[in-house]
């Protein structure tokens, strides 16, 4: 019983240590982390930062050591495996110099002077500055080396041959610099270097151009990613924050969550692994500017098959069953949402033009991101049993009902 | 992958500052509170301030949330869960989904555990569980651990010999091929030991062979050492259908609680329970 009540003791104290000092350490931190020499400090700064670039989002197989990479990436051009950027001399970047690593987020360049598949965001991280990048190679230098070798990468006819990368960068590539925008607010400026830079956000929610090129196109379509797709940021309809106040932008940032629903696919992945961990004051910035990106009117690439009036009616019908049976327990008869399960009703994932979002989310289900804002996210079960047919009618039904008014949808433009 | 600094309630970029060694001293206070909680030697009172206070660390922002009144919440943020793994377990087109009621919470947690980190692959399960934290988990596991829901009736006698052979296995074990008995880490009454110890009773056969089968061709792991899957390879023709169909025919007990009594000396080293302590 005594050994019972010091444990309890202990603990109590410890929590509140734990607590307070969170506090004041929130409170202090940035300040902190400007001021305070010494190596703890630098490699807290560059752990942050990493986390930022989410380097070991792609860097660490499913269930793998961090950073050691392993990660089968699928592209149109074959499949790239993630290099080891452990400090391992062999099989990692342990014999690379900060130098060899600034060059290589800088310009694309392996260590041995060869070029970087741009699978690697780098003409993202091209604009990160090279404090930012020696924070972040001191950072990945002191992680635990982990000896492990990865097979090649798996790559079609041409795009095996590494040396022609360098045509690729002759002729889409040019290593950059972010200057600060003086008619905008140092919140802008430090929110565009987040976001075009380590945060590397056009990565995915933007379509690439000819052989993997980023595209300027204010009006380009977004890119689909593991079977998502990843909407473009200058559509508010769609996965813009233009129409959101920043405090609301920064906390969905944050949490992955906003009153209409949550992230989900490879975006719960994001703000699970990076984007909970946002200082507030980054979060502010990175709202700020995705905010203040002009709106466009973006359209898919999909092509939705038009369906006749009848057609139309059926579907609608036979999707008001499904719903009723299946999901207005949870999400309502009026598509409000109840006990957590987000509204359906003016959801945008719901009512974009690409139906696959809303499809893979019935099929799969999942969780929210479980972040420090939302540390106990509901869940959707998966419906792996309706047909093609069932799954389509009840997308058009969620697409048609309660002030939603968006098209029908086929089997035909569902993944499969 | 790296969810510790989450999950012991301060954002890893914090972790590098000064605090840190009181920050690591406290972590391990609580890692060892919360694996004596699963141990089940407290009482249930002091067990749930604790797991309110391990949940409240794990989120210093939302304290609130974890007071919030016990199921309220839970029921439906793991309906997700509740959906496939109905009270006695269900066979559905994509194979069987078992019970999870009742289990031991420390076993429940280390198999989604195991799911996130793929050592067992279910590509539902290792969906559902990607983006959780760990405490977030152990809540999870705690909630269906607590649950207490009647057992399905049990199947049919085997013939005699399958019979014999799967009651010596689990009963005794078999000396010569090196197999220790069930009953010796599952409990006599063969309803799991606390904690991480799962019961073997009211579950049908094709879970118990698919389970031992999935350990033998090494799609199923648990933490190393992993002993299940060392007893796995011992185990000979006949062996996993006459275990299966031995214990898918046994009544389950009246008193269907795991064992609080800690396995004493385990038969071999299992990166699943926890040693006894000296």
């Amino acid at each position: 019983m005594r050994q019972r009540a010091e444990t309890g003791a202990l603990i109590l104290r410890c929590a509140a240590v734990k607590f307070l000092s969170s506090i004041a350490l929130a409170l202090i931190a940035p300040n902190l982390a400007l001021t305070a020499p010494g190596a703890n400090s630098d490699l807290a700064q560059g752990e942050y930062l990493a986390r930022m670039g989410n380097c070991a989002g792609c860097h660490t197989a499913p269930g793998g050591e961090p950073f050691a990479g392993g990660l089968r990436l699928e592209s149109g051009y074959g499949a790239f495996i993630t290099p080891n950027i452990t400090p391992d001399a062999k099989t990692g970047i342990g014999d690379w110099s900060a130098d060899d690593f600034y060059r290589a987020l800088h310009e694309g360049q392996r260590a041995d002077g060869t070029p970087m598949y741009p699978a690697c965001p780098y003409p993202n991280y091209t604009h990160v500055a090279r404090d930012d990048i020696d924070a972040i190679y001191d950072y990945l230098q002191s992680v635990r080396p982990i000896e492990q070798d990865q097979p090649a990468h798996d790559l079609g006819f041409p795009y095996r041959y590494r040396s022609l990368l360098t045509i690729w960068q002759a002729l889409y590539f040019e290593p950059g610099k972010s200057h600060d925008n003086s008619a905008q607010s140092a919140d802008w400026n430090r929110g565009r270097y987040l976001v075009e830079g380590l945060g590397h956000c056009n990565a995915c929610h933007r379509a690439r151009g000819r052989l993997g090129s980023m595209q300027d196109a204010a009006n380009a379509p977004g890119a689909v990613i593991r079977g998502w797709y990843a909407p473009p940021l200058a559509d508010p309809a769609q996965a813009g924050l233009q129409d959101m106040p920043v405090d609301q932008g920064a906390a969905f940032l944050q949490t992955g969550k906003r009153e209409h629903g949550a992230m989900m696919g490879p975006m719960a992945d994001v703000v699970f692994e990076s984007l909970q961990y946002l200082r507030n004051e980054d979060a502010h910035a990175m709202a700020t500017y995705l905010h203040a990106i002009p709106t466009q009117d973006v359209d898919s690439p999909i092509r939705l098959i038009g369906l006749s009036e009848q057609g139309r009616e059926n579907a609608m019908a036979e999707g008001r069953a499904i719903y009723a049976d299946q999901c207005a327990g949870c999400h309502g008869d009026d598509g409000r949402g109840e006990h957590g399960a987000p509204a359906l009703a003016g959801n945008r994932a719901v009512t974009m033009d690409d139906p696959r979002n809303a499809a893979n989310m019935i099929r799969e289900g999942g969780f929210a991101a479980a972040t420090q804002g939302n540390p106990r996210p509901h869940g959707m079960p998966p419906f792996y049993d309706l047909s093609d047919r069932e799954l389509a009618a009840v997308i058009t039904f969620i697409r048609g009902s309660w002030g939603n008014n968006a098209a029908p949808v086929t089997a035909s433009n569902l993944p499969h | 992958m790296a969810t510790t600094g989450a999950a012991c309630g301060l954002p890893r970029r914090r972790k590098g500052f000064i605090m840190q060694p009181v920050f690591r001293r406290c972590d391990r206070v609580i890692d060892r509170v919360a694996a004596r909680m699963m141990r089940g030697k407290y009482s249930s009172v002091f067990r749930s301030i604790h797991i309110i206070l391990f949940l409240a660390l794990a989120a210093p922002g939302t304290i609130a949330v974890a007071a919030e009144p016990e199921d309220a919440g839970m029921k439906h943020r793991v309906a997700a869960c509740s959906a496939c793994h109905s009270p006695e377990g269900i066979q559905m087109e994509a194979g069987y989904v078992p019970r999870i009621r009742g289990k031991p919470a420390g076993y429940l947690y280390n198999q989604l555990v195991n799911y996130q980190q793929r050592r067992r692959r279910n590509r539902s399960m290792n969906h559902m569980v990607a983006h959780l934290s760990h405490a977030y988990l152990f809540e999870i596991a705690q909630y269906f651990a607590d649950q207490r829901t009647p057992y399905p009736a049990p199947a049919a006698q085997p013939p005699a010999a399958l019979a014999q052979r799967g009651r010596q296995l689990v009963r005794e074990g078999d000396a010569d091929a090196d197999v220790p008995a069930c009953a010796g880490c599952h409990g006599q009454r063969l309803t799991g030991v606390q904690p991480n110890t799962p019961g073997l009773v009211g579950l049908p056969r094709q879970y118990i062979m698919g389970q031992l089968g999935a350990w033998q061709v090494g799609t199923r792991h648990a933490a190393a050492p992993d002993c299940m899957a060392h007893i796995a390879g011992r185990l000979q023709g006949g062996d996993i259908a006459a275990v299966a169909a031995w214990l898918a025919a046994q009544p389950v007990p009246n008193n269907t609680r795991p064992a609080r009594e800690p396995i004493d000396e385990p038969p071999l080293a299992c990166g699943s329970v926890p040693k006894p302590e000296p």
